[in-house]
């Protein structure tokens, strides 16, 4: 039984990560990410209070320990993450790459724009 | 070209003769392969920071299209891995009408020796592209390439590393023009092969294209 739950629990992770890695910076995701994060942030504020209701929510779960389910949400917090700032990276290696295809044309000698007296040897 | 400096003039030497247009992209190398390439009679493009081997193609390109009375263009690496006859060969079915893109291949003849896993790696990556585009080629990542300018003028790569070989296939099976693919060989030299692809640089091809 416990096996399956987490057969589950490692699928909703993975499709809920794919999900948000595809999805690129649009808002949505994005609101939808600010989400996730005030939710795990309440529930680690309320596990210090309330660590008992935790733990019960992780035994529905078949988990086990409340610890162990702020790890689990703790990983797909940080698969997120690290989808989104790869995202993130692309983007700003491609706007670099324009920016520098840019500058490399426009300073660029072009030979046939010089007229025929004065092309001399080349550069 | 990505520091460069001991063989690309002689590159571009062994090019001028029988091509006078020889622009040469420098991709923000370190040890003076402008001055080189400038040297042997080359226009050098250069990119102000080091960008990759795709964006090096993107802007040669580019650039190549800017010269109105552009008939066909070469792809052709700085490190001297190819041969300029080749290059002649594919310019001339280009000029006769045969296609619009001819792609060197260095796996229809026997001249190229290859090692066998390279030669599965490259076999492998052949397969993949052709499931993934139909296009029955049997050798993808060869650097010896022609285009004609209106198919060139098409090709937006926007993979800045090694993964832009598969992307330029996905292109051009989406472009869908008359391409033929020609016998070329590559020369390993020592210095190619010290410089060259390590075979765990497919790790990184895979995963470039995987997360796009």
């Amino acid at each position: 039984m416990q096996i399956l739950v987490q057969i589950v629990l490692v699928l909703a992770v993975v499709l809920v990560s794919v999900a948000l890695m595809r999805g690129g910076s649009n808002d949505r995701h994005l609101a939808i990410r600010r989400i996730m994060l005030i939710l795990f942030a309440c529930v680690a504020a309320l596990s210090v209070f309330f660590p008992i209701a935790l733990t019960h929510v992780a035994r529905l779960l078949g988990i086990g320990r409340g610890t162990d389910l702020v790890l689990y949400a703790l990983i797909v917090s940080f698969l997120v993450f690290m989808a989104t700032t790869y995202q993130r990276f692309r983007n700003m290696e491609n706007t670099l790459t324009l920016l520098s295809r840019r500058i490399a044309l426009d300073e660029s000698v072009r030979p046939w724009a010089i007229p025929a007296n004065d092309s001399g040897p080349a550069e | 070209m990505y520091n460069e400096a001991s063989v690309v003039g002689s590159v571009i030497k062994g090019l001028l003769p029988e091509f006078p247009h020889v622009v040469c992209i420098d991709d923000g190398s370190t040890d003076g392969s402008q001055r080189a390439a400038r040297e042997a009679g080359a226009v050098v493009v250069q990119h102000p920071v080091n960008l990759g081997q795709g964006a090096a193609l993107q802007t040669g390109l580019e650039y190549a299209l800017s010269d109105p009375e552009v008939d066909a263009i070469v792809t052709f690496d700085a490190d001297g891995q190819h041969r300029v006859e080749d290059a002649k060969a594919m310019v001339a079915r280009i000029h006769a009408g045969e296609a619009d893109v001819v792609l060197g291949s260095r796996f229809l003849d026997g001249r190229t020796r290859v090692s066998w896993l390279k030669r599965l790696v490259l076999k492998v990556a052949a397969i993949q592209s052709r499931l993934a585009t139909g296009m029955a080629l049997t050798d993808a990542h060869n650097g010896l390439r022609v285009f004609e300018p209106s198919v060139a003028a098409q090709i937006h790569l926007r993979q800045n590393r090694m993964a832009h070989a598969s992307e330029l296939v996905h292109q051009l099976a989406a472009i869908k023009p008359r391409w033929v693919e020609q016998p070329v060989v590559i020369i390993y030299t020592d210095y190619s092969r010290s410089k060259g692809q390590s075979l765990l640089n497919s790790v990184n091809i895979l995963a470039d294209l995987f997360f796009r």
